[in-house]
Parts: C-alpha cells; sequence; structure tokens
C-alpha cells in the first residue's frame, strides 16, 4: 500500500463524516461558527491519532495473543473513554492554553463515532503501524476540513432566507449532502 | 394507561431520529435499502431494551461517580452479544450493516435513555421505555432506507418493481442521498409539528 493513497483515500475519497457516515453527532453539532470548528478538528486530530495507535498495539500485542478479539468493542470504547480523560488531564498540566483551546471539546469525543470507527475499520485493514498511524491521521484531517467546510456553509446560510420549516437540521442536512456530493467529485483521484 | 404512553411515546412525538436527531449516524450509513435499515433499527432495540432492563437493576449498586462508564460496558457487552448472534445466524446483513454493528455502542440513543430514564424508573417501564423508543428508531429508519430503496434502485425489499434496464436515481443509494432524504424527511416532520401546535 502506498503511503500516498491511505492519506488521499483516508482525506478525500472516503472522507469520515461525508463517505462514512461517521461523527455526524460533532459534524451537525460543532459547526455553527468556523472558530470552534477548528478548535473540535483539532481535539479530534489529537485524539484520533493517539486512540489509534493504542488500539493497534492493543489489539495486535494484547488481544490477538490471547485469542480474545470478541472483547474488541468494549476494550476499545473503554480505552478510548479513559484516553479522553487522560490526555485532558496530561493537556491540564502540560500545556494550559492548549486545554484552554480544546478544553470543552475534549469530552465530547468520547462519544464521537469517527474515533471507535476508525480504530476498528483500521484494524480490519491490516495496516502495519506506520500505515495504521498515518491512517489515523488523515482521517482526522478528513474529519476537520468536512468540519471547517460545513462551518464557513453554515455561517453563510445564517444570512440567508430559509422557509421556516426547513430551518434548522433540514437545511443543515441538505447543505451536507451537496458537500458530500461535492466530495463524490473526488473518487477519481485514486485509481 | 401510562404504560401504553411510555411505548408509544417513541413512534412521533419523542422519536429519537426524527425529532432529537439522535443516532445519525446508522441511520445515514446503512439506509441503502429497507431491509438494511429494518435490520439496524431491531439490533439497535435488542441492544436498547436489554441495557435499560440491566441499567434499571443496578442503579441502586452503581456508584453515581462511575455510571457512565458502567453503562457504556454494560451497553458493549451486549453490542458484542448481538454482534456475535448476528455473524452467526444472519451473516448476509451482518456483512452489510459492517462497521455499523460494534458502533451501535455509541449510538446516542441508548446512553441516552439510561442516563435520563432507565436509572431513574423501575425494571418494567424502563423495559417498556427502551422497546418504544427502540421501534420508534426502527420506524424512521425503515422509512428512510425504503425511500433510498425505492427512488435509488427501483425496488422495495430486493423485489424490482423496475425493468432491468429503466434509470433510476442513483444519486439515493450513494451518501449524498442519505443527508438529503433524511433532511426532507425532517422537513416534513417540522410541517407536521407545526401544523398540530
Amino acid at each position: 500500500m502506498d503511503i500516498v493513497n491511505i492519506i488521499i483515500l483516508a482525506l478525500l475519497v472516503n472522507n469520515v463524516v461525508l463517505a462514512q457516515f461517521l461523527g455526524i453527532c460533532p459534524f451537525l453539532g460543532v459547526s455553527q461558527k468556523i472558530s470552534t470548528s477548528v478548535g473540535m478538528g483539532a481535539a479530534v486530530v489529537f485524539v484520533m491519532t493517539i486512540a489509534n495507535l493504542v488500539t493497534f498495539l492493543l489489539y495486535n500485542y494484547v488481544l490477538t495473543p490471547l485469542q480474545i478479539q470478541f472483547m474488541q468493542t468494549i476494550t476499545f470504547i473503554l480505552v478510548i473513554a479513559s484516553l479522553v480523560q487522560i490526555v485532558e488531564i496530561i493537556l491540564k498540566k502540560v500545556s494550559p492554553p492548549l486545554y484552554q483551546a480544546l478544553g470543552i471539546y475534549l469530552p465530547l469525543i468520547t462519544t464521537n463515532c469517527a474515533v471507535l470507527g476508525t480504530a476498528i475499520i483500521a484494524i480490519t485493514k491490516n495496516y502495519n503501524l506506520i500505515e495504521n498511524l498515518i491512517y489515523g491521521i488523515s482521517t482526522a484531517f478528513g474529519f476537520t476540513l468536512a468540519l471547517v467546510l460545513m462551518a464557513g456553509l453554515r455561517e453563510q446560510l445564517e444570512l440567508s432566507n430559509i422557509p421556516k420549516a426547513m430551518r434548522g437540521f433540514p437545511i443543515t442536512l441538505v447543505t451536507a449532502g451537496l458537500l458530500s456530493l461535492a466530495f463524490m467529485g473526488f473518487a477519481g483521484l485514486v485509481k | 394507561m401510562s404504560y401504553l404512553k411510555e411505548f408509544t411515546k417513541g413512534f412521533i412525538k419523542e422519536n429519537p431520529l426524527l425529532v432529537f436527531a439522535l443516532g445519525m449516524c446508522p441511520s445515514l450509513a446503512v439506509t441503502t435499502s429497507a431491509i438494511n435499515g429494518l435490520g439496524m433499527g431491531f439490533a439497535s432495540t435488542f441492544v436498547l431494551t436489554m441495557s435499560n432492563i440491566l441499567v434499571a437493576l443496578l442503579k441502586n449498586i452503581i456508584p453515581n461517580k462511575v455510571r457512565i462508564p458502567a453503562f457504556i460496558v454494560i451497553i458493549a457487552s451486549f453490542v458484542t452479544i448481538t454482534d456475535m448472534v448476528m455473524k452467526a445466524f444472519l451473516p448476509d446483513l451482518y456483512k452489510a450493516l459492517g462497521i455499523f454493528i460494534p458502533l451501535i455502542v455509541v449510538n446516542c440513543i441508548i446512553l441516552g435513555r439510561a442516563e435520563s430514564f432507565a436509572q431513574k424508573n423501575n425494571v418494567a417501564v424502563s423495559a417498556i421505555d427502551g422497546l418504544g423508543m427502540g421501534l420508534g428508531f426502527t420506524i424512521a429508519i425503515f422509512v428512510v432506507g425504503a425511500i433510498r430503496e425505492i427512488l435509488g434502485n427501483g425496488s422495495f425489499f430486493d423485489i424490482k418493481f423496475l425493468s432491468e434496464d429503466a434509470s433510476t436515481i442513483l444519486i439515493f443509494i450513494m451518501p449524498p442521498g442519505a443527508f438529503i432524504t433524511l433532511g426532507y424527511i425532517m422537513l416534513i416532520m417540522n410541517k407536521i409539528k407545526t401544523k398540530f401546535n
């Protein structure tokens, strides 16, 4: 597997939000403003990279030797939930400014299915450690890209005259659909 | 009477998907056909009902501070059971739903009901609540799946009602179609809500 291929696939072609439908909740919930969406995106990049690394090591060096792969779901969700807590504590001590910026988004990530989903998908793809790490990072950046683009669109939507029944979720979903349509254009980038 | 109310509230008035927009990921991802929607709905209903029962049973034993991790472990156990049972008995459906079976564990509806309902109510009411909410979710996700299959594939429950060479609106079984379909269903829900209020 070519590294560039993995990056383009994860970032654009199989975009985690717009093509695989992972992490829809934060995608719809935290995309009102560009500034908050950048914060959320940064927090996801941070957690997803670490989570992918930890779950990869755990699966290959603990679950597989013990032959308890069926415990994958329970182990991964617990690891991710505690990881978020640990990251929060460490960040608070080591880098208060970064904690200030990401703080409120970190607890939200526990319920972000993109983190668990990416960890499980990465396992099924049989990547090695480096590929796995790159897959995690590019997926996280793909999430951030979709989130920031969506926030930009929604900031514009605020100013437009939308029919009353269409306000809120309906217009947001239709906008996301059009964004997803645009992203389908990237399909030709990789053979 | 109140049991009936707890059971039916999830169908329309408090529909988890169409009113509260919970459980969006599976409802967009696996709804390429009616049968997939139904399968996902029933799998979630099973996990939701069982976890509601267990949370209601254990609510006095679980310390308040660690309740969220405890709920997650309970939910994850039932998801693992569902995962293994479906893999053994419904291999085709299991393949179609793929990664979204293990991801039932992060479906906000389930943790949401455990936190906001099951830990405050007795076992019987919690079971009914779980069943009702689950069926409400199933109905909603089935409607999305049915619309997408009819428009995008020209079939219903895999029964083709168009000739082989008829062209269908293919975009509806692709990712953008999911967003657009759910968007318009929610628009109709909004319209109905304002009419009745």
